[in-house]
């Protein structure tokens, strides 16, 4: 499903340059849920941030599904993006104004779908978060976890190929951590390939495969036994 | 561009951001009711000047006697100088190519009765060019003509206000009424748009009215309509040799500025143009400095507006929306906007012009103040595209910016 080979990425600050990926090579297959750990400064924001194509590497192959992302304009990838990836961020990242079936049909506003069809397939995925009763509540008026859910709904919705999140759960507390990590592994469980970016231990072991970064570069890469989130809820 | 779930994401954006939609819409409200506002006095007030100069031909120069100041051929000075028939018989040998008509004005104040009814008014002893003059209009019968000035005819004719007070809803024309102890017959019947005290004058011929001061030949004004076709700088000319004319006639120093006054109407109406024009001109300024202080005021708003959305860009730029789409949401937006609350604006002006009217003649000599519809449009068109203008350069700059970057601005 992904494969990088030796990929590149440097940041300029001022007069120096700070090299943050220096050669990962690594590559996930579909189905898998992968965790990226590494304390901060590892580069595995960076790492996520390329596989999103929120950002470009300097250097390397990044190939997503068998297509080459390369030399990508802006709306290409926006493109991409909109049908391959889905993103949950640490920090929701909802549209304040707009209601929570607003927020997950908002990507298929994207694909152009017309308006009846992606409210019904929103309130869908927002009752497989089970929000199906908040869906006209404003992100202001739903707790943290639940935002989380909504995020989570919004980046299952187009049913994209990958879904991303970076520290998804750093701005919860651990009980709702685990119910989202739960909705998480049942997410992976239909099929979906997962890459979840952490630096919290017990929410990398509810993956399947940990790949640990330190200085921009992967010192280990391992299958793990997958604790499940249930246990805790 | 035209697709109906864009702009259902729009009114949808509009109404959830409800501060920053009024606020943007009252600056440009604000703007074109200033420009409009602006514009519609300036020409108010240039109606005014037309309306006080349409009520008497332009074409004409009224020459008034006076005294002279400087002592000149034997004459000493602080000499009254009056004018006689003969001049006006001069003045007609010697300029005929200027002249349309000529008339002498003997203004007396006389008590009329009819009947039971008197008061006093002013007469006009006058030749029939003061018709064209003074713009009269006749409403009944007619003017006094060159028969009456020949036959020294006791024909009169009096102003509108002159029957109402006298005849009341009796028709004058024809009967006799007394003036100042002579008795006329009224011949006709004029309105003037002048105002009440015109139309509380009447009109004999000069030389009835000579002929009751014991047959003297001495007159008081002289009115000379000159031909259109002089045109300003011919009127000028004629104001020139005329005066040098009478000057050497009445033996008066060609120094002497007080012989005798010439009133020249085209003049006048000339340098009233002239500062109608450059009031015009700094209204134009004014109002071309209003719509630059509102696309000013739309492109911080517009700026603003992006800064505060960079976050909300960048959300919609991970979940898949092309830098097209972020730009033509913002810019459509911001037309809307503009285009409603411009055309508001616009409508709110025109509309408090138009309640106006001759409200503010009085004390700001505005009259009729209001703006061409094509210019108000033109205005407030100028003033959506430039807000396009200067929302497309902050939405194109917000769409370049990488999602990252802007997923980061809090």
């Amino acid at each position: 499903m992904i494969e990088i080979k030796d990929l590149h990425k440097s940041y300029k600050m001022g007069s120096n340059t700070l090299h943050v990926l220096k050669g990962i090579n690594f590559s996930v297959k579909e189905g898998e849920l992968v965790a990226i750990m590494g304390s901060s400064g590892s580069g595995k924001s960076t790492l996520l941030n390329i596989l999103g194509m929120l950002d470009v590497a300097d250097e390397g192959e990044y190939i997503l599904d068998g297509i080459p992302i390369k030399n990508l304009n802006e709306t290409k990838a926006a493109n991409y993006r909109n049908k391959f990836l889905g993103f949950i961020f640490q920090s929701f990242n909802l549209i304040n104004y707009k209601t929570a079936l607003e927020n997950v049909a908002l990507p298929l506003y994207y694909q152009r779908m017309p308006r009846k069809e992606r409210q019904a397939k929103a309130l869908n995925y927002l009752e497989q978060v089970g929000l199906k009763e908040w869906s006209h509540h404003l992100p202001s008026e739903l707790s943290g976890g639940q935002k989380q859910r909504v995020a989570v709904a919004r980046a299952m919705v187009a049913e994209p190929k990958v879904l991303l999140a970076d520290e998804l759960t750093g701005a919860l507390d651990s009980t709702t951590s685990y119910e989202v990590m739960d909705l998480i592994q049942k997410i992976n469980d239909q099929g979906n390939t997962i890459l979840v970016v952490t630096h919290e231990d017990d929410i990398a072991h509810m993956c399947k495969r940990i790949v640990y970064l330190k200085d921009g570069v992967i010192i280990k890469d391992e299958k793990v036994k997958q604790v499940r989130a249930q246990e805790y809820v | 561009m035209f697709r109906r779930d864009i702009w259902q994401e729009i009114f949808l954006t509009i109404r959830k951001n409800k501060l920053r939609t009024i606020l943007s819409g009252f600056t440009v409200s604000l703007g074109i009711l200033i420009f409009v506002g602006l514009v519609g006095m300036t020409n108010g007030l240039q109606n005014t000047f037309e309306y006080f100069f349409s009520q008497d031909a332009t074409n004409v120069l009224y020459v008034f006697p006076g005294r002279t100041s400087i002592p000149y051929k034997g004459y000493k000075s602080l000499r009254r100088i009056e004018f006689e028939n003969s001049d006006i018989a001069d003045i007609k040998k010697d300029f005929p190519m200027f002249m349309e008509y000529i008339s002498p004005r003997i203004f007396r104040s006389a008590l009329v009765k009819y009947k039971e009814e008197s008061n006093n008014y002013t007469t006009i002893g006058v030749d029939w060019g003061q018709q064209f003059a003074e713009k009269t209009i006749m409403m009944k019968g007619r003017y006094i003509n060159q028969e009456d000035v020949k036959n020294r005819a006791k024909h009169a004719v009096i102003g509108r206000l002159v029957e109402q007070d006298l005849f009341g809803t009796k028709n004058s024309m024809g009967k006799y009424i007394d003036v100042g102890g002579s008795v006329y017959k009224v011949v006709g019947v004029f309105q003037d748009d002048g105002g009440d005290n015109e139309e509380r004058q009447l009109y004999i011929p000069y030389t009835t009215r000579q002929l009751v001061e014991k047959n003297t030949d001495k007159i008081d004004q002289i009115v000379i309509g000159f031909k259109e076709e002089l045109g300003y700088t011919g009127a000028m000319a004629f104001e020139r040799n005329l005066t040098k004319y009478l000057k050497d006639k009445k033996f008066i120093s060609p120094d002497d500025e007080n012989g005798f006054f010439v009133r020249n109407v085209a003049d006048q109406l000339k340098q009233n143009q002239d500062f109608a024009g450059v009031l015009a001109i700094i209204a134009a300024l004014v109002a071309f400095g209003t719509i630059i202080a509102g696309i000013i005021g739309i492109s911080n708003i517009m700026v603003y507006v992006v800064k505060e959305r960079t976050k909300e860009i960048g959300i919609r730029k991970a979940i898949g929306a092309t830098p097209r789409a972020v730009i033509s949401t913002i810019l459509l937006e911001s037309i809307f906007i503009t285009t409603i609350s411009g055309f508001l604006g616009m409508l709110i002006g025109m509309g408090l012009l138009s309640t106006l009217g001759d409200k503010l003649m009085d004390d700001y000599f505005i009259l009729n103040p209001g703006i061409g519809t094509g210019l108000a449009i033109s205005a407030t068109l100028v003033l959506i595209l430039f807000g396009s203008i200067a929302g497309y350069v902050p939405a194109k700059r917000a769409a370049k910016i990488k999602p990252i970057e802007a997923l980061k601005d809090e």
